[in-house]
């Protein structure tokens, strides 16, 4: 490693040390702000005045506020995210049992979001200004604009009330709960793995809706900015000389202009995927979906202090690591940056 | 987005400095260009026209509304839309067409209050970053990064929770997590025409660096965080629907559209009207903001074109 690349290297080190401090601080005045008094949230109201000191003692509790910093800081790094109030479990164990159910949606959504979204922004960049494009432009833009949790329920109203093609809320029919043994997390491996198609298909069936219209919400922003990366390389002399040389059109557009956006696209796509998170609160509560975005709304409605601080700080991490990662790729994939 | 905000700057300055030197006749007729610019084209005229009516709405709203948003009728409860109640009834016998134009008071206030806080934070923040640099140029955008790396709902959703549930929070909430990309976009600017000759210039002259910076640099970041505020209001608006629909932002009964289609949600599967037009009338909004942001951007900056 050359000096300045060292250089460099504890540049972005120290900025992602940063962050996170920033991040730790912000989490931990989020815990203090809260209305919710942490020692009576143990005890109870009906605890006396003895019981009462002994836990705020034992968790510190009356310890000024810097101290109280030092304290969470020392449990996080030993793996301690604290105790749930609502389940009476570790905090970090609840979100571990709840985030198959989150990835499980989440994935199905950048499948779609990203498989349908490429194309399309492709596929309008290189028809720009065309009846084509504009539509395009109008179903991405509409897709930018929805309330998703409206755009769940119209789905509901229609596809499951009105036609009956999808299952309703939930991950499976009730008839269907606990039939398969739960191994990964994930449904639709677990039901594979039991060999039971008919819980398969019925996941399947209330995945669809749900994935979609979360998948619907980042094919917007795919597919917007796919169509602005390929009108950069389309606009470049290049693809010109390409073509003047006798390539054909589609030629020039896989394997000149979508070569060259495919690092910029897996960025997009990564990030796209952390925003999931944020349609996933909403999307889950309309679905009853017991996943990641459920379990916050539900802690954040109580008021359940720890488990909303490690959420926050989770969800922080979770888009400084897709950021970097990000990145990284960059680096790897894009000769230039070396 | 921000490296598409970078390049709105040269046509973009002169034409609103040109107002800024003369007189307040020119600048109105300026003002009266950027509109026509605005109607030329059918989607920024569109969205025009939507954020015009729901100013408009907000004003006479009960003038506007054949009812009563808050009356309970209970002999009349969940209809579906009719000639007397355009898009029905509720669970309570409330006209839901009186309620969403009274809701458009409220989503006017949360639009407002933001955009009154987030702008002048945000290009505060920004352009003194950018004009001093060094550690206080480091300290603010960490702060921003920090604020960044989470999607704005979930980081209201967490203000919400530790402020407590209520409208008045619900703003302060969306409000603290709006500033952090104007600030960024105002930085960016600034440093583009830091070394200009003509803040050289007025540095030689012996003007102080906040005479710089509000006198020569805030004006010249001013279109840009223009048009990143309308566009975030089509954020905002979704985001205060998401807080109200959650149960964290207005409460029943005040008529919320977010909050209206979360009392909605317990009747929807055979009364679509509840949910139907309230998440409309948000879909609506949000999609004008998005598309009079993209027109200011194009009226402001010719280059784009």
């Amino acid at each position: 490693m050359t000096n300045e690349r060292l250089t460099a290297f504890t540049r972005q080190a120290g900025t992602i040390l940063a962050t996170l401090i920033g991040l730790l601080i912000l989490t931990f005045c989020i815990g203090r702000l809260m209305p919710v008094d942490p020692v009576r949230a143990i005890v109870g109201e009906e605890a006396d005045q003895a019981t009462y000191d002994m836990v705020a003692e034992r968790i510190g509790a009356n310890l000024p506020l810097w101290q109280q910093f030092f304290r969470y800081v020392n449990d996080l790094a030993h793996g301690d995210f604290g105790t749930s109030i609502r389940t009476g479990q570790p905090v970090i164990n609840d979100i571990l049992h709840v985030m198959p159910a989150t990835i499980e949606l989440a994935t199905f959504a950048i499948i779609f979001g990203a498989g349908l979204g490429i194309p399309l922004g492709i596929l309008a960049a290189v028809r720009r200004n065309r009846p084509i494009d504009h539509a395009i432009r109008f179903v991405t833009l509409i897709g930018h604009s929805m309330p998703i949790f409206w755009t769940g329920m119209i789905g509901l109203i229609v596809f499951y009330a009105m036609l009956d093609l999808v299952g309703g809320g939930g991950r499976l029919s009730d008839y269907y709960i606990g039939l398969v043994p739960e191994a990964t997390g994930f449904l639709l491996i677990d039901s594979l793995l039991a060999g039971d198609m008919e819980v398969f298909r019925d996941a399947v069936n209330h995945l669809l809706l749900p994935a979609s219209i979360l998948g619907y919400s980042s094919l917007a922003y795919i597919t917007r900015m796919t169509r602005s990366f390929m009108l950069d390389q389309l606009n470049q002399e290049y693809i010109t000389t390409a073509r003047v040389k006798g390539l054909s059109k589609n030629r020039t557009i896989w394997h000149h202009a979508f070569a060259n956006i495919r690092v910029q696209l897996v960025t997009i796509v990564a990030l796209a995927y952390g925003t999931l998170l944020e349609g996933a609160v909403l999307i889950e509560t309309v679905f009853s979906w017991p996943g990641f975005g459920q379990y916050i709304t539900n802690n954040m409605l109580i008021g359940d202090m720890n488990a909303v601080m490690t959420c926050v700080l989770l969800v922080g991490i979770i888009f400084i690591a897709l950021n970097l990662l990000s990145d990284a790729l960059y680096k790897i994939f894009d000769p230039r940056t070396r | 987005m921000a490296a598409e905000s970078l390049s709105i700057q040269d046509g973009a300055q002169e034409k609103l400095m040109s107002g800024y030197r003369s007189n307040p006749n020119s600048a109105f007729r300026r003002f009266l260009a950027i509109i026509r610019e605005l109607l030329d084209s059918p989607t920024s005229a569109f969205g025009l026209v939507v954020v015009t009516i729901l100013l408009l709405t907000a004003i006479v709203a009960p003038l506007l509304a054949p009812y009563d948003p808050n009356v309970v009728d209970l002999g009349n409860t969940l209809k579906p839309p009719s000639s007397e109640h355009w898009f029905g009834t509720d669970e309570l016998g409330r006209d839901i067409m009186s309620r969403i134009i009274h809701g458009t008071r409220i989503s006017l206030t949360i639009i407002t209050i933001v955009s009154v806080i987030v702008g002048p934070i945000g290009l505060l923040v920004g352009t003194t970053a950018g004009y001093f640099g060094g550690w206080y140029d480091t300290v603010m955008m960490r702060i921003t990064d920090i604020f960044l790396s989470f999607p704005s709902l979930i980081l209201s959703l967490a203000f919400v929770a530790a402020l407590g549930a209520g409208l008045e929070n619900a703003i302060i909430a969306i409000g603290l997590t709006t500033w952090p990309p104007i600030a960024r976009l105002a930085r960016a600017e600034t440093l583009t025409f830091r070394g200009a000759d003509y803040i050289s210039a007025s540095r030689m002259q012996g003007a102080s660096a906040l005479r710089i910076i509000v006198k020569s640099i805030m004006p010249m970041c001013l279109p840009s965080v223009l048009v990143r505020v309308t566009l975030s209001m089509a954020t905002v608006i979704l985001t205060a629907a998401g807080l109200g629909f959650l149960g964290l932002g207005a409460q029943p009964p005040l008529p919320e559209w977010g909050a209206m289609i979360a009392t909605g949600r317990r009747y929807m599967l055979d009364n679509w009207w509840l949910v139907a037009f309230p998440g409309g009338a948000i879909l609506l909004v949000s999609l004008a903001f998005n598309l009079l942001g993209d027109g200011l951007r194009d009226a402001l900056d010719p280059k784009q074109r």
